[in-house]
């Protein structure tokens, strides 16, 4: 069954994403809202906007009954869930399927193998994906004695978790039995299952991704992105490809993540993370991610493919329209992900109205952002506000012109981390490239360190 | 579609007639937002707490007149509970959100509030939360003196700089 209309069940920029691809295949959307959001540019970019319910995630955008009852509501024959919020819960695909919408995305068992951390090294295994060792531990003993075999330092992860949260680093036998404790409790808070697995910590890593997309039948990849630029698990920074792969181990990557999508036989779009452990030459499989990703713009800007059309085109059952030897590369793409986030006060995310919001142009520049003058940034949701994509022919062209187009850049009414970003892109290490997960960290104290906050900063707990 | 003044005189007598105690009508062009007499916020609401008019009807088309709405005998409609508070005395000091976002009287839900009216608070003592984006903020004092007024909602949304409660200084 083809595509007709699309309910957006999301907000933000990933909403005008979604609506512009929709657009551009000739199908209506319609967006569900929050009443926060109700007011905001995709809510006027949509052809129609449905309220879901209040502001609070928990009462609109998390809420399966009411998504599925905006998206009968309005006629819509399909869900498209975004990223975040519902996009990986299979109590949504369910439901989707059974009222007879075509949810955008991998079927319900899908989204339940690649969820569970577990079954997903499990599958790993049985694809011949490389794991990194470890496995489930469900007593302080038996996670000693596995962190033993395993050797320090190692890390506890919360079964059902991802994004980084539940996940703890464990130095020496010293610490073992308080982050265990706090581990568990974290693990239960956050997704409601206390269940750990550990495995080896890389101290010197490069997160590495490979996208994917697949009809069910056949899948293929875009190639992989380098995310390694993280704070806190969070990513700031994404390029595409990844440089300085020796050419077979990006090849066995690629191959890697196509075999796991492929056992399980995976339609839609979806991303396999990699740990790439530079001092061994190794990589390790993290986790697949079944849903379209915020960094998927640079995958696009090398590849010149519409990764949401295609998303929405296989979900409408129609066969994958590409055949991996004719995927091809050009040039290099980084993106930096602009966030309302006091970088000078540890981060610290504010909302409030955007008072001026210039956007840079210019070659090889793509601006992804559902803001602009005027515009509410809602406390209750995400601090990404925009995400600026520059893709040149060579890295240096693209960091150049990234450089140029975010002095271009003007947000003003909430502090963002405009000026970090400038400043990352200009330091030295990342200029020379690629580097590894504990960058940032040093980055940031390095920055800290060169200016010292003021004492008159009033400070909050 | 445009709104007229017997059109919201109907919609009040329905809303009269009806078991609902509030009733919000919003189209492109206009939105309508009526409350039936002495009718508590509804828990949990969201809405910033702007100063509204009795009844707020805002039109593109100018075709209703806030003030005719107003002729309504004022007991049918009541402002809201939220109305904004009268300008600080001058010897009371305000004590305002850091941060526009959410804002909790207490430490987490069901638990006693951190002040109420009557505590004492030195400059440190922490006297709610504003939540942004996950992030709990929590918001200090910053005097000394006996919290007098409480101004912000619990669990409500406050503005960068509103006022969430008032404090009369003791001197140190």
């Amino acid at each position: 069954m083809s595509v007709r209309r699309i309910l957006v069940a999301n907000r933000g920029e990933i909403a005008m994403r979604v609506i512009r691809a929709a657009r551009g295949l000739g199908l209506e959307s319609v967006l569900a809202a929050s009443q926060a959001d109700l007011g905001s540019l995709p809510a006027r970019y949509a052809d129609r906007t449905v309220c879901i319910g209040p502001a609070r995630a928990a009462q609109s955008y998390l809420r399966v009954d009411a998504i599925v009852a905006a998206a009968l509501g309005t006629g819509c024959d399909a869900v498209h869930p975004g990223y975040g919020f519902l996009s990986e819960n299979a109590a949504l695909v369910e439901a989707c399927d059974a009222a007879a919408l075509t949810f955008i995305g991998p079927a319900a068992d899908q989204v339940r193998d690649v969820g569970d951390k577990l079954r997903a090294r499990a599958i790993a295994v049985r694809a011949e994906v490389p794991i990194n060792p470890g496995g489930a531990v469900d007593s302080p003993e038996a996670a000693l004695s596995l962190a033993r075999s395993v050797g320090y330092p190692v890390l506890l992860k919360a079964v059902a978790g991802g994004g980084g949260r539940g996940m703890k680093r464990i130095d020496d036998e010293a610490q073992f039995g308080e982050l265990w404790t706090l581990a568990r409790a974290e693990a239960q808070a956050a997704f409601g299952d206390a269940r750990l697995y550990l495995e080896g910590f890389v101290a010197n890593g490069r997160h590495i991704e490979v996208q994917l997309l697949g009809d069910g039948e056949r899948v293929v990849h875009f190639g992989e992105r380098d995310c390694s630029v993280q704070r806190r698990y969070q990513k700031l920074v994404e390029e595409a490809c990844a440089v300085d792969l020796p050419a077979a181990l990006r090849d066995a990557m690629r191959a890697a993540a196509v075999r796991f999508a492929q056992s399980l036989g995976y339609r839609g779009a979806g991303t396999v993370e990699f740990l790439y452990d530079a001092d061994r030459s190794a990589f390790y499989f993290l986790e697949m991610n079944a849903r379209i990703q915020v960094e998927h713009p640079v995958t696009e800007a090398v590849t010149g493919v519409d990764l949401v059309a295609a998303q929405i085109a296989v979900a409408g059952g129609a066969p994958l329209p590409f055949v991996q030897e004719r995927i091809e590369f050009a040039g290099h793409a980084v993106e930096c992900r602009i966030n309302a986030e006091d970088a000078e006060r540890d981060f610290r995310p504010n909302a409030g109205t955007i008072s001026t919001a210039a956007f840079p142009t210019g070659p090889g520049i793509r601006v992804d952002t559902y803001v602009e003058s005027g515009a509410r940034v809602p406390p209750y949701y995400d601090s990404l506000i925009a995400k600026i994509v520059a893709h040149g022919s060579t890295r240096a062209q693209a960091l150049t012109r990234m450089r140029r187009a975010l002095l271009q850049c003007r947000i003003e009414g909430v502090v963002t981390n405009l000026s970090m970003q400038a400043a990352l892109m200009a330091d030295r290490e990342f200029a020379a490239g690629p580097v590894t997960t504990s960058f940032f960290g040093r980055f940031i104290a390095a920055r800290r360190d060169a200016a010292p906050l003021e004492e008159a900063v009033p400070s909050l707990a | 579609m445009s709104l007229r003044h017997e059109d919201v005189l109907r919609i009040l007598a329905l809303l009269d007639a009806s078991g609902f105690d509030e009733l919000r009508l919003e189209t492109s062009d206009y939105k309508l937002h009526v409350r039936r007499g002495g009718a508590a916020a509804a828990a949990g609401a969201h809405d910033p707490p702007a100063p509204l008019q009795p009844v707020r009807a805002e039109s593109d088309s100018g075709t209703l007149a806030a003030d005719r709405v107003q002729t309504e005998p004022p007991a049918r409609i009541l402002a809201p509970a939220s109305a904004p508070a009268a300008p600080s005395p001058t010897n009371l000091i305000d004590v305002t959100a850091p941060l526009l976002g959410t804002f909790y009287a207490s430490p987490q839900p069901g638990a006693p509030p951190f002040v109420t009216v009557g505590s004492a608070v030195d400059a440190d003592t922490v006297i709610g939360i504003v939540e942004v984006m996950k992030l709990m903020n929590s918001v200090c004092a910053g005097a000394r003196g006996v919290v007098t007024e409480f101004v912000a909602r619990d669990g409500g949304l406050v503005e960068f700089g509103e006022v969430l409660l008032r404090i009369a200084p003791v001197a140190t």
